[in-house]
Formats: C-alpha cells, sequence, structure tokens
C-alpha cells in the first residue's frame, strides 16, 4: 500500500524531493542497505563453511544455558527472550516515533528511555552468554565444544560465533548510544524547536535494522 | 485483510497531528512474536522426536525469517507506505538475499558433498572420534 500520489506528478524534474521523502532518511536507507550487504556477507560466509563442513557442533547442546539456573538445559530459552526484548525495544521505538508525529514531546521522552532500557537489557544478555561461553572455554581460537557426531570441532565454530555476534552487538551499542543522543536531545526541545521528529524516525530506522539483522543472525546460529 | 485492518491504515496515513495510527503496529509485534513461538516449538519438537527432517526444518526456518524481515521492514520501518518506487530501490536489491541464502546453502553443501568424494583424507578425518565428554562441557585445551 504505497503512498498515493496524483497522476503525472514530475518527481525528477527538481524542485522536491523525488521520492517525497527528506534525504536524511533516503540516506539511512541507503546506509542501512550498505550495512545489510556487509551483515549478508558475514552470513554467507558462516553458512558455506559450516554446510562445506562435515561436523559441526550441535546448538542445543552449546547454547543451553539461562542465567542464575545453573546446570541446566534449557536450549533456545535464553536466546528467545533476547529476541523478544529487542523485538519488544523495536515496538517501543516506533511508538515513539508516533508519538513524534503526534508531537508528544513527553511521549516521546517515555518510549526512548523504554527502547533505551530494552537495548541495554539486551547487551546485558549478550554479555552474559559471552562470559558463560568463555568460562567453558570457548574464545576466538577456541571451541571445547566436540562436533555433533563426536568428531573433533574446528575453532571456525566460536570464531564466526563471536565474530558475528559481536559485530551485532557493537551495532546494539552504537544504537543504544544513538537513541541516548536523540533522547538528550529531545528532552532539551530540540525537535520541538524544530517543527518535526524527523531525527528519531532515523534513529527509527537504524534500530529497526538492529533488530532485523538480530532475526537473521538468532536463525543461522541457533535455529539452521 | 479485515475491514478494521484497512481502516487502520488510512486513518494512519493521514499525517496532519495527532493520527498517526499505532493499531497496524500492534499487529506486527503480535505476528512477530507468533512467527518466533511456532520456530521455537518446531525447534522443540524436532529435538524430541526429529521430525520434520532437519532440510524440511531449515527450509521452513527461512520462510519464516524472511516473513519476519517482510514485516519489519513494512510496518516498523514504514516502507510499505512510502512512494512506489523508492520501495523499489530497497525491495529489489532485497530479493538479492533471497539468492544469496539459498545460494549458501547450495554451495556450501555442494562442496562438502564433492570434497568427500574426490578428498578420502577429509572424509576420514570426521570418523576420529573425541573422547565422551561427561555431564559438564570440555575444559579448554
Amino acid at each position: 500500500m504505497a503512498q498515493a500520489v496524483p497522476a503525472g506528478q514530475k518527481w525528477w524534474s527538481g524542485g522536491k524531493s523525488p521520492f517525497n521523502v527528506e534525504y536524511g532518511k533516503l540516506m539511512m536507507w541507503y546506509f542501512l542497505m550498505s550495512d545489510s550487504f556487509t551483515f549478508g556477507a558475514f552470513l554467507i560466509s558462516y553458512g558455506s563453511i559450516r554446510f562445506a563442513t562435515n561436523g559441526w557442533p550441535n546448538p542445543n547442546e552449546v547454547f543451553k544455558a539461562f542465567p542464575f539456573f545453573g546446570e541446566t538445559n534449557l536450549p533456545l530459552v535464553f536466546v528467545s527472550l533476547m529476541t523478544f526484548i529487542l523485538i519488544m525495544s523495536s515496538v517501543t521505538m516506533v511508538l515513539a516515533v508516533a508519538a513524534g508525529h503526534n508531537g508528544d514531546q513527553k511521549k516521546v521522552t517515555f518510549y526512548m528511555i523504554l527502547t533505551i532500557l530494552g537495548g541495554l537489557a539486551f547487551l546485558g544478555c549478550q554479555a552474559w552468554e559471552w562470559t558463560h561461553l568463555h568460562t567453558e572455554g570457548a574464545w576466538w581460537g577456541r571451541n571445547p565444544f566436540p562436533n555433533a557426531d563426536m568428531s573433533k570441532a574446528s575453532t571456525n565454530f566460536t570464531n564466526f560465533f563471536f565474530t558475528i555476534t559481536g559485530f551485532h552487538g557493537f551495532h546494539v551499542f552504537s544504537g543504544v548510544i544513538i537513541n541516548i543522543i536523540m533522547l538528550i536531545m529531545n528532552m532539551r526541545g530540540t525537535f520541538a524547536r524544530k517543527g518535526h521528529y524527523l531525527m528519531i524516525e532515523k534513529a527509527g530506522l537504524y534500530w529497526h535494522f538492529v533488530d532485523l539483522v538480530w532475526v537473521f543472525v538468532f536463525t543461522c546460529f541457533y535455529l539452521l | 485483510m479485515s475491514n478494521q485492518a484497512t481502516t487502520g491504515q488510512t486513518a494512519g496515513h493521514d499525517n496532519a497531528h495527532g493520527s498517526f495510527d499505532t493499531r497496524p503496529i500492534w499487529r506486527t509485534f503480535w505476528i512477530l512474536l507468533v512467527i518466533t513461538l511456532v520456530e521455537i516449538t518446531l525447534a522443540t519438537i524436532h529435538m524430541k522426536t526429529g521430525f520434520p527432517s532437519k532440510y524440511v526444518l531449515n527450509g521452513i526456518y527461512l520462510i519464516l525469517t524472511c516473513a519476519k524481515a517482510f514485516y519489519i521492514i513494512a510496518e516498523f520501518m514504514h516502507l510499505r507506505h512510502e512512494i512506489k518506487n523508492m520501495i523499489m530501490t530497497i525491495a529489489v536489491p532485497a530479493c538479492l538475499f533471497i539468492w544469496f541464502i539459498v545460494a549458501f546453502l547450495w554451495d556450501g553443501s555442494s562442496y562438502n558433498a564433492l570434497r568427500n568424494r574426490y578428498d578420502r583424507h577429509y572424509a576420514d578425518q570426521n570418523k576420529v572420534k573425541v573422547e565422551q565428554p561427561a555431564e559438564k562441557p570440555g575444559k579448554p585445551e
């Protein structure tokens, strides 16, 4: 259901933005395209190596811990919680953008705070996961987990895991910083003065991108 | 589309103050949640009973993941409501991704089969088993 525009509209003759969208927003979209190709390259190389290798650890054996539950066998539970946290923070981000459209500065503050808390919670969970795996002996160059068929696993497993989730986590971290900056700008009334909340929308696009990448990372490492 | 969803969409397009409709957002949230729960349920069923087969399961996961990606891009990032040509500048490269996903599974798998067939040493390497670890995962080397 694309935007309705009058027929015969000359978009490219100058004087107006061709896609009827602000320059910064369009550039953010194209930046996200380039970043998704980078993540795509990482995930494709992971997939090629993984399916080209005879044996690979079973993710349900490796990722079965849950914080504060000690020795336990709860595969997929913790990562589902992380996915839920990130999706929720995406929802609060859209609600912040919605509040911006409605010119409601206080609500924007409220929803931005929730989004930042969601991002921090996700980072905390990821940090816990990394620490837990590290105490079990996993790290770049070290893989203590045997393959599913009990042959010796290569370090590709941990190398890819830490690199890709680390790269994603770095994006979450930078997204949280951007959101904090947006929050401060909003609280100081910058957007109310400008009359539009377009920067929040652009920050929102970046945040949703981070969520989108997580959906793919989650599928590739924990499900496939 | 239900009547309610359609009215939601048109009301949401009014850019005047005070009328950004959040109903499609919550609907999208529930769709994403349900899809994720389905994926996890299938994974758990597969763990316990081995059904469906891993190939079928992976295919289902990829389709569901693409569905989630579609909803996040279209609704949360609002792309569905932009001008059609702009949607194309994003959607056409995104279709390349579909091809990439197919390619990585196919290529990797083919390389594996070919290597096992032509490299005896590689195929035999996999037969050397490590000692069974105890209940706890193995210690670092």
